[in-house]
């Protein structure tokens, strides 16, 4: 489904990625890891187009997607929820997953009917499904810092992607939280189908959902496999967990 | 309650309507072409607000559409023989033209670049209409242009602007509120996001600078229709701060705050501007409160008061 190969990125001369690949199929779980300036922020932002690459291809569905603005990789199913949490602060809850919903439904360009006849129904499904049907009416701003991040899943499922991109979705979540964002993650794949791609530092979640296992280190993909084979992989074990 | 708060604007637009329209039947004739004249800056400034406060885009030459606008129409009558009424359709329609001219090169920027190159572009119009005294008259302007009879008088002209800004007024709020309202919405408090939910960025802000400039043309026929001249002041980019500060002043993360800051700096400069020349100073002053006081504006703090006290009503619900 989605296919990196060789993909460069640098900052003023700063190699941030220097040669990634990465094989994702359909209705995976793939997690990325590595440690902190290991460029798997970086990769993500290549994938969505927030960030052009210097070289390589990235193709997803068969089609070369490298460098198309974000807009048009996300109308072809590609959705990242940001690490720092990155919403539309004034709005309220309801209207931050309404925005994506109306953007995919292509209802942007109505200007006279009023909004609050559009897209209700699905945009408090995804709601309700994440658990924030409670707070709809809220200005996202002034939320706590695990429910923001769970909106942030929430507005990129208003998109409704093919390819669901998280990086650290738990990051700054209480044990809580944390457990019940891995239930959402494990619905998402066996209810709706969704492929995800996902960084995380928390590696008991990782090796709990996980499918597959991506291996960053300083730009570089290192190793790919099945959670077994990375945990026993020699190069993995000296560069990143550390015995 | 969403219900219950419709109907109460709902009924205060229709009072307020009402007052409006036989206002001519009380007040003197300067207070009806007051009353005109802070309809239509109020009209102007709550279309500034259409992309700075709802689009978050820094529009720091929005008079320049207006004046445009003001312009197109006086040509039209002054100068041409076509039908009247084609004056008032061409005013809206040139202001929403130049302002995706102006926008194009614009929007490719952002923030506070958007805002100086859109100043600098401004200026070059200004500048224009300024100095090209055998098309625009220069410095000088053009004077007593003919309006149709129909509202040549100052309650005809008064009755016009009310009709007038009352329907574009009705119509900006549905824009506000329609879907494309709430996309602008998301793209002021988070571009970025925006473009990663698969919005294109670039081009609902030139939609959204295309209306602004309509209604701001409107906005610049009116202003011919209540005073009968037009002169380069009016495209000149201190009437743009000007409104802007109308914006800031009556609230720009609301509707109607504009149209109140228009009244109240509208009002000031006439009655302080009676004791002193010197009115711009008091001005500076309040603006200097507002920043440190009143950062979300007259409407905007009274909102943040009532929104405050009802949640306070809510939770004393919820322990019940």
């Amino acid at each position: 489904m989605l296919s990196v190969q060789a993909v460069r990125k640098s900052f003023d001369r700063f190699m941030a990625v220097q040669e990634a690949d990465l094989e994702v199929a359909k209705g995976q779980v793939v997690a990325v890891i590595g440690p902190n300036g290991a460029g798997k922020s970086t990769l993500f932002k290549l994938i969505t187009g927030h960030l052009k690459p210097d070289g390589g291809k990235i193709f997803f569905d068969g089609e070369d997607i490298a460098g198309l603005p974000p807009h048009t990789i996300c109308r072809k199913g590609i959705s990242l929820s940001f690490q720092i949490v990155n919403l539309f602060n004034r709005l309220s809850v309801f209207d931050n997953v309404q925005v994506a919903v109306l953007s995919r439904l292509r209802e942007t360009f109505r200007l006279m009917a009023p909004a609050r006849n559009f897209a209700v129904k699905e945009t408090m499904e995804i709601l309700d499904a994440v658990g924030l049907s409670q707070v709809a009416n809220r200005t996202s701003g002034a939320l706590s810092h695990g429910e923001q991040k769970v909106l942030e899943i929430a507005i990129a499922l208003g998109n409704a992607p093919k390819l669901l991109i998280l990086d650290e979705p738990t990051a700054g979540m209480s044990p809580e939280e944390t457990c019940a964002t891995i239930g959402l993650i494990n619905r998402l794949t066996s209810e709706l189908g969704i492929t995800i791609l996902l960084c995380e530092h928390d590696m008991e979640l990782v090796f709990s959902v996980a499918h597959k296992i991506m291996v960053m280190q300083q730009g570089i993909s290192i190793a790919q496999g099945t959670p077994e084979e990375v945990r026993l992989n020699k190069r993995v074990q000296e560069a990143y967990l550390g015995s | 309650m969403t219900n219950s708060f419709r109907w109460k604007s709902a009924v205060s637009a229709v009072v307020c309507a009402v007052v409006l329209l036989c206002a001519p039947l009380f007040l003197s004739r300067f207070y009806i072409y007051f009353l005109a004249l802070i309809l239509v800056t109020g009209l102007l400034a709550t279309s500034l607000n259409l992309v700075l406060g709802f689009g978050g885009m820094y529009q720091f030459h929005h008079a320049v559409f207006y004046g445009i606008g003001a312009y197109t129409l006086a040509l039209m009558l002054t100068k041409t023989d076509l039908p009247r009424f084609l004056g008032f359709v061409a005013a809206p329609v040139v202001g929403a033209l130049l302002a995706v001219i102006i926008g194009v090169i614009c929007v490719r920027l952002s923030k506070l670049y958007f805002g100086m190159l859109q100043l600098s572009l401004g200026s070059l119009v200004w500048a224009l209409v300024f100095r090209w005294y055998s098309f625009t008259g220069g410095d000088d302007g053009i004077h007593g242009v003919p309006m149709p009879e129909a509202i040549s008088s100052i309650t005809g002209s008064y009755y016009f602007t009310v009709i007038v800004s009352g329907v574009c007024l009705y119509l900006m709020f549905r824009v506000v509120n329609s879907p494309f309202g709430r996309i602008f919405q998301a793209i002021r408090d988070n571009p970025e996001r925006s473009e990663g939910i698969g919005i294109n960025v670039k081009y609902h802000q030139l939609v959204g600078q295309a209306l602004a400039g309509f209604f701001a043309g409107v906005a610049g026929s009116l202003f011919v229709a209540v005073e009968g001249s037009v002169f380069p002041d009016l495209l000149f980019w201190t009437l743009s701060l000007e409104i802007l500060i109308m914006c800031l002043l009556g609230g720009w993360y609301t509707f109607l705050g504009p149209m109140l800051g228009a009244a109240i700096i509208v009002t000031l400069r006439t009655v302080v501007g009676v004791y002193t020349e010197y009115w711009t100073m008091v001005l500076a002053i309040i603006l200097m409160l507002l920043i440190f006081f009143l950062p979300e504006g007259v409407l905007g703090y009274v909102q943040k008061v009532l929104r405050t006290e009802g949640a306070g009503t809510l939770r004393e619900d919820k322990q019940c």
